[in-house]
């Protein structure tokens, strides 16, 4: 898999005006709830440094913590597999269903899904994916793809939802209120709810020490899903794992206030195993690595797994604000999007998304576990350019290196660029400069070189 | 080729990693409000996420539950089998959901609960599957969720309350749902509607 560059895509986006407007006083609104909710805590900071210490202590023992929470998940009646990439862990679930000769599945809204495409691997082994959450569930119906983790389908207004259900699941609908929309959502899925033979999940959570799961969503769908059908799997990317029940009582706070704003959302579940006589009888969990150990591998990088797919990063990021998530390219979008999917896929395979930020910080000083995502940038931007070898660019950057490093070298290029810059500058800026120059001129002004620098100054006082 | 769970773990074992230091611990795990205090915010918070809130005499709940039902037209509700005697309410018609398949449970009004904590900070309440709590389906197929919670249930802040909750899911691996308010999506145009697939109308009676 291959993204396609970031500045292209998001030249096109930026022409989408509806997709501007929605996307803004979404992140704007979601943004002023979560800075609400996070001010009345008084031990905000203390809980931050908790989930960082709790993630980078997963991340030291994975492999043990992994192995745990295999133990206490199939002692409490849960089996438990393993997927090196998303093929295999499609291929899991592609057998399971068809081991319960199963051709329609229920799916609570997951991003891991999303990233090994299941719904595409379950198609082509003719199992049918429902997706229940509301706006996955507009994403679907129309061949669309996800803008914004938390909610999907910003980029859709409430008339344009209301022509696709007219055209869909709800022919004849003429009101386009909201709550009409999503009653007719209800209306439809509720039917599929009750006679699903299988549901199929992700996971924001998983309890080594006990081997639960965890579903934090809003609607209810997530427990329409994981508790009516007999048959139940749960894909978990192997870095979801807390060491200890008790780390609830951190990420418990941290994920809802950061993610929609709220103290706590409508509905968290969290099963251990199988309860005889409630919910799913057969219960699987795929542990899922799809690139996980190849960021794992980078020292600097690995934070990028520390995430909790809350989403503040996106609504703060002046980049994503304005372009959006298509512009990204992939599932994850915004900030950590741009930190995570390069690690994941190869540097190589999306080298211009490390790019697709301005540093500002933003995305720190929200980020609920403290990915200090700009150092992480600038260490894949360093990436980028290793991986792309010799260019003109690299070149460029070695001469300037060479010039500024000696005073004499430096004065020299100063006077020449004070000649070569006379055509170009105007009221001490440089608008346009001359190919192969003009790259850098392109989206941004060059201050030009004083008539006279400050050394030269000073020594003729 | 070796299995896939050989591998993903030598994969991660070959990784050089430092063992990283024991987690700071220096948020809230206790509250400093009063009991009344508690109940008082409690009350506030659940009522913050549309919840319908009322508070009785512990000896008041069944004739409080009469009077929701009434409101909501519900005339055939679902309870966990060991529902005490004294909060089921009469002049309806009360189904023990231990007998009732999905279908049976979706012909049901509403469910009427106990719970097993609740979180005032967060206005969450804490379902284990106890039985007088039912299955985890009784509170989500019904379109009325009526919940009692005794006001000595109530504590502060999260942390008390997973604390408590621990040693059902270690000991017994109960399962859990934490519902605060009713189900809600706000995914067009962040409009906030309630009652998507749970529960549209959630009532909590707070006792004591």
């Amino acid at each position: 898999m291959k993204v396609s560059p970031f500045p292209a895509a998001a030249e096109h986006e930026l022409a989408n005006v509806q997709l501007r407007r929605n996307l803004r006083a979404a992140t704007d609104t979601i943004q002023s709830k979560r800075a609400r909710v996070v001010a009345e805590l008084p031990d905000w900071e203390a809980l931050r440094d908790a989930g960082s210490e709790i993630k980078a202590d997963v991340l030291a023992r994975l492999d043990e913590l992994l192995v745990e929470f295999e133990t206490a998940a199939t002692a409490a009646g849960a089996h438990v597999h393993w997927a090196r990439d998303g093929a295999e862990a499609g291929a899991i679930v592609a057998r399971i269903a068809r081991e319960h000769d199963v051709d329609e599945v229920v799916k609570v809204k997951s991003l891991t899904t999303d990233e090994i495409q299941l719904n595409d691997v379950l198609a082509t082994a003719g199992v049918r994916a429902i997706e229940t959450d509301f706006a996955e569930l507009i994403l679907q119906l129309d061949g669309d793809w996800s803008s914004h983790i938390l909610v999907p389908a910003i980029h859709r207004n409430r008339t344009e939802i209301r022509d696709l259900f007219a055209r869909t699941i709800a022919p004849g609908i003429v009101s386009d209120d909201p709550a009409d929309l999503a009653e007719a959502s209800r209306v439809y899925l509720r039917e599929r709810f009750l006679r699903a033979k299988m549901g199929v999940s992700g996971a924001n959570f998983g309890i080594a020490e006990t081997g639960t799961v965890c579903v934090v969503e809003s609607e209810g769908n997530g427990r329409m899903c994981t508790t009516l059908p007999p048959v139940l799997v749960s894909i978990l990317g192997i870095e979801k794992l807390l060491p200890r029940f008790d780390d609830l009582e951190v990420f418990l706070q941290l994920l809802p206030r950061s993610s929609t704003g709220e103290r706590m959302n409508p509905y968290t579940s969290l099963w251990t195993g199988v309860t005889s006589g409630d919910g799913p009888q057969e219960l699987h969990i795929v542990l899922l690595d799809n690139g996980r150990t190849r960021v794992l591998r980078d020292e600097v990088g690995r934070q990028a797994l520390h995430c909790i797919r809350c989403s503040a990063c996106l609504n703060v990021c002046p980049v994503y604000t304005r372009t959006g998530g298509h512009a990204y390219g992939s599932v994850y979008p915004g900030p950590i999007g741009a930190i995570l999917t390069p690690q994941l896929i190869g540097i190589e395979n999306a080298s211009s998304l490390p790019y697709a930020s301005t540093l500002c910080g933003a995305c720190y000083e929200v980020c609920p576990v403290k990915i200090d995502i700009p150092r992480v940038l600038l260490h894949l931007r360093a990436e980028a350019v290793r991986a792309r070898g010799r260019s003109a660019e690299r070149l460029t950057m070695r001469i300037v290196g060479w010039t500024f490093e000696s005073a004499r070298r430096f004065t020299l290029a100063q006077r020449v660029a004070r000649t070569a810059q006379t055509p170009f500058a105007r009221g001490g800026l440089v608008r346009r400069l001359p190919p192969p120059l003009s790259g850098w001129t392109r989206s941004r002004d060059l201050r030009a070189v004083a008539k006279t620098s400050f050394r030269s100054w000073w020594a003729g006082r | 080729m070796s299995d896939a769970r050989t591998e993903v773990l030598a994969r991660i074992a070959a990784i050089p990693r430092e063992p990283a230091p024991e987690p700071s611990r220096d948020y809230r795990v206790s509250g400093e409000r009063s009991a009344d205090e508690v109940v008082e915010l409690f009350c506030t918070r659940a009522a913050d996420y549309r919840a319908e809130v009322v508070r009785v005499d512990a000896a008041a709940v069944a004739t409080a539950i009469v009077r929701i039902l009434a409101a909501h037209g519900a005339q055939r509700v679902g309870i966990g089998p060991g529902l005490r005697s004294e909060w089921r309410p009469a002049g309806c018609e009360l189904v023990d959901e231990s007998a009732l398949d999905v279908a049976g449970l979706d012909r049901l009004d509403g469910a009427i609960t106990g719970c097993t904590v609740a979180v005032a900070e967060t206005g969450t309440i804490v379902l284990s599957g106890s039985p007088e709590e039912g299955r985890r389906a009784l509170t989500l197929v019904p379109d009325l969720h009526v919940c009692v919670v005794m006001r000595e249930q109530i504590v502060e802040l999260l942390p008390e309350g997973i604390r408590l909750l621990g040693p059902l899911v270690r000991s017994e691996g109960r399962p859990l749902t934490l519902i605060s308010g009713p189900s809600a999506t706000s995914d067009i145009e962040l409009d906030r509607v309630e009652g998507v697939h749970g529960p549209r109308r959630l009532a909590v009676v707070v006792a004591g």
